[in-house]
């Protein structure tokens, strides 16, 4: 330990910290931009500078460690001024169109102009012109409101490692792109919106939906119906400022219906739906030889990163249809049919927590007969947009019960939102596949958490299956390498392309509380243990489906309808 | 053409990112986007990353040379000088913007720091050859010697 002064304070602080923990310790703030907690310090920002006793410069304290007897002032006049400076300079070189900024009130710009009392405009010169990049279907870049802070640089190459955008040119001509400032749409980004989530600014974003479905909803001839992924009721919330992991469920039947949403079914019935279809492919591949170990295909942001790099793996990728996708597919068929509308007159609309939905509705594999399975995609944060334009009070809503029969669901589908989840969900069900018998334990505890890499072995009918969990496609590199040249000892691989899976997606609410992932997962889990069903193969709802319509998981007509392809888009 | 070089070079290794682009541009004069690829590809670095590298160091030249060169002078003599003018004016007859090369390859355009020829500021080069004291008046002159066209102008490069 090592004792030290921060603004006459005495505060103790353990050797190796840095001034900005030992300030933020002592209940100290002290404003960042670049910095980014776990990640070495780059110093580029210089917002967070302090004044030290007998330093003559002004320190980074983001990238500074203390020592025994350090005397730190963090708010002199000086520091002041040279923050006011900083944010001034940013300001001037940013667009003032913040007014009608989709970040209007949740932007870090925003905050310092207002912390550090900036009212004039003091440094006007040439500000930066770059063309907005919408070519991607999920996300859009707005160079001209970067603030050159890297954090999106260094999530995608340290974090998520596809190294998809970088710093380009330098000085005033310096900006952040893809390689040759190329669209999005044609990088091999994979479009997480990890990058958006760190963002302080609006210069990344996602691809507004807003007002395709809206003028869906106003057209008198078409039935819209809603869907909601699990990892959006625990995160929503938050955007009222309810406390981490509030489950909001209930009020978001309510807030859709009033928004005029004809049916509002659960995308947890196709997760279940998902497992059934999964679990038997797995089943098959192992007990039929077929390229192991298979890879999850719920994740469209691991489909795009596996068929950009390695397409000659795409063999192991399960043929499954995303959950959503699959939910899609059944309302334009079966449902369509089961209450004689034409599936023309039908829009889906899907509510995620994720940016890459939007690109993977977009795909044409995802359509039957020329009409794409889902319409449009929402984030989380769109949809609040929506909630506030259309005058939902939210946090007053009682709540209501999802539609049937596509609103039914399990516990096992609920924890598809979490990194670990859907491999816990197949495991429940593989296990009654393998052994006609019941798990006695439906928790794995091994592949549950934040690790980068989760393993569980289990012993079914005397065969020994080894299952993975890839948190983050950071992870996956290695992963893929052993199956590449054939070391590797897994039957079956969950990927998620988020760090956390789904519940800390691009599309959820952006805020830079630390304990949002684990306080969402938590919620997730809880939900689970409060079902009646927790395994997807005692969802009635499917039962009945496949009863009414498919025969059994795996059949033809499932393979039709809720199974898909792959293709390489290497370069 | 350019597959020897990474024969000289340890795979994977981020340390040689420079010196294998430069032997790249001794080869083409210019960085070609699939040898970005492979030297991207070669030592292990995102294709974003070694882009950034070469667009942060004036060195490397991401599109080919064309036949002339002409250069403008941005440097504070010839600023003073108004050079500003005179690239300007070389902007507009040639239709590209400084650091682009005309879509025959005939003509690349750009600007360099001082010269060392401050008496004679205003000065561009073409090619090799130094023009002093220039106006905005005589290029249209200068230009055609070597037989320029007005063309039209490109449009600003940007993604839509
Ligand atoms: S969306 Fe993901 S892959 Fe694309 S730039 Fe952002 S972090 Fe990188
Ligand atoms: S795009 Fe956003 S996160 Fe990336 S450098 Fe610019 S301001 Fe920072
Ligand atoms: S982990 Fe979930 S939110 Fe993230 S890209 Fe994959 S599907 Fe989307
Ligand atoms: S936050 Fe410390 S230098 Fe940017
Ligand atoms: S400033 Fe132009 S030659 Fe010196």
């Amino acid at each position: 330990m090592v004792e030290l002064t921060i603004n006459k304070i005495k505060v103790n602080a353990e050797e190796g910290m840095t001034i900005l923990d030992a300030a933020k310790s002592a209940g100290i703030a002290v404003p960042t931009l670049c910095h980014m907690k776990n990640l070495f310090p780059t110093g580029a920002c210089r917002i967070c500078s302090v004044e030290v006793e007998g330093q003559r410069g002004l320190i980074p304290s983001c990238a500074y460690p203390v020592y025994e007897g350090m005397v730190v002032d963090t708010n002199s006049p000086r520091v002041r001024k040279a923050r006011k400076t900083i944010v001034e300079l940013l300001i001037e070189n940013h667009p003032q169109d913040c007014l009608i900024c989709v970040r209007n009130k949740n932007c870090e710009l925003q905050d310092m102009s207002a912390h550090y009392g900036v009212r004039e405009h003091r440094y006007a010169g040439e500000s930066k012109d770059h063309a907005i990049d919408i070519s991607s279907p999920s996300m859009e870049r707005d160079p001209a409101k970067c603030i050159l802070c890297g954090r999106c640089v260094r999530v995608c190459n340290e974090i998520q490692q596809v190294g998809a955008i970088d710093f380009t040119k330098r000085g005033f001509q310096s900006i952040v792109t893809t390689p040759y400032n190329k669209g999005l749409n044609i990088s091999d980004c994979i479009l997480c919106g990890q990058c958006i989530l760190v963002c302080p600014t609006a210069a990344l974003r996602e691809k507004g939906q807003l007002k395709e479905v809206a003028s869906a909803l106003n057209n008198k001839n078409k039935f819209v119906i809603a869907q909601i992924a699990p990892a959006v009721r625990a995160s929503l919330g938050e955007e009222y400022n309810m406390p981490l992991g509030t489950d909001v469920t209930g009020q978001l039947v309510t807030g859709l219906k009033r928004l005029g949403f004809k049916r509002v079914f659960d995308t947890n019935f196709a997760a279940d739906l998902t497992i059934m279809e999964e679990a038997t492919e797995l089943v098959n591949r192992v007990t039929n030889n077929k390229p192991l170990p298979m890879f999850t295909s719920c994740c469209p942001g691991w489909v795009k990163y596996i068929e950009h790099r390695k397409p000659e793996l795409l063999q192991h990728v399960s043929t499954c249809k995303s959950p959503h996708e699959m939910e899609g597919a059944i309302l334009k068929t079966y449902y369509a049919k089961k209450i004689g509308i034409d599936p023309k007159d039908i829009v889906v609309v899907s509510i995620m927590p994720c940016t890459v939905k939007k690109f993977e509705s977009s795909r044409p594999e995802l359509s039957e007969e020329y009409m794409p399975d889902v319409d449009a995609v929402l984030t989380t944060r769109e949809l609040v947009r929506f909630f506030n334009m259309a005058g939902v009070d939210f946090v007053d809503l009682p709540g209501s019960e999802f539609d049937n029969p596509l609103g039914e669901s399990t516990g096992a589908a609920i924890i598809f939102g979490t990194s670990g989840g859907v491999m816990e969900a197949a495991i429940r069900t593989a296990y009654n596949m393998l052994t006609g018998k019941e798990l006695e334990k439906l928790e794995f505890e091994e592949i549950r958490g934040l690790e980068g890499i989760k393993e569980l072995s289990l012993t079914i009918n005397g065969l020994k299956l080894n299952f993975a969990v890839v948190n983050g496609i950071g992870n996956v590199a290695k992963v893929l390498e052993e199956v590449e040249n054939g070391t590797s000892k897994y039957h079956f691989v969950e990927v998620m392309a988020c760090p956390g899976g789904c519940i800390n997606g691009g599309g959820q609410p952006i805020h830079q509380k630390h304990e949002k992932v684990i306080k969402r997962i938590k919620a997730l889990y809880e939900i689970d243990t409060k079902m009646i069903h927790r395994k997807s193969h005692e969802n009635e709802a499917v039962k009945t489906l496949y009863k009414e319509f498919f025969g059994e998981p795996n059949s033809e007509k499932a393979h039709e309808i809720l199974h898909t392809h792959y293709k390489s888009r290497k370069k | 053409m350019h597959k020897h070089i990474f024969k000289k070079y340890p795979a994977k290794d981020k340390s040689n990112l420079i010196a294998l682009l430069q032997a790249v541009q001794e080869i083409y004069g210019y960085l070609p986007e699939g040898a970005l690829q492979e030297v991207s590809d070669f030592v292990g670095l995102p294709l974003s990353r070694v882009y950034g590298v070469a667009t942060f160091y004036n060195q490397f030249r991401l599109t080919p040379l064309g036949e002339i060169v002409i250069r403008v002078c941005r440097g504070t003599a010839c600023h003073v000088c108004n050079s500003a003018n005179i690239l300007f004016t070389l902007e507009t007859n040639l239709g590209i913007t400084a650091g682009q090369t005309t879509r025959d390859k005939r003509f690349t355009l750009e600007t360099v720091a001082c010269i060392g020829a401050c008496s004679i500021a205003p000065v561009i080069t073409i090619n090799d050859e130094y023009h002093g004291k220039v106006t905005v008046k005589e290029i249209p002159n200068i230009l055609k010697k070597y037989n320029v066209q007005k063309q039209n102008p490109e449009k600003k490069a940007g993604v839509k």
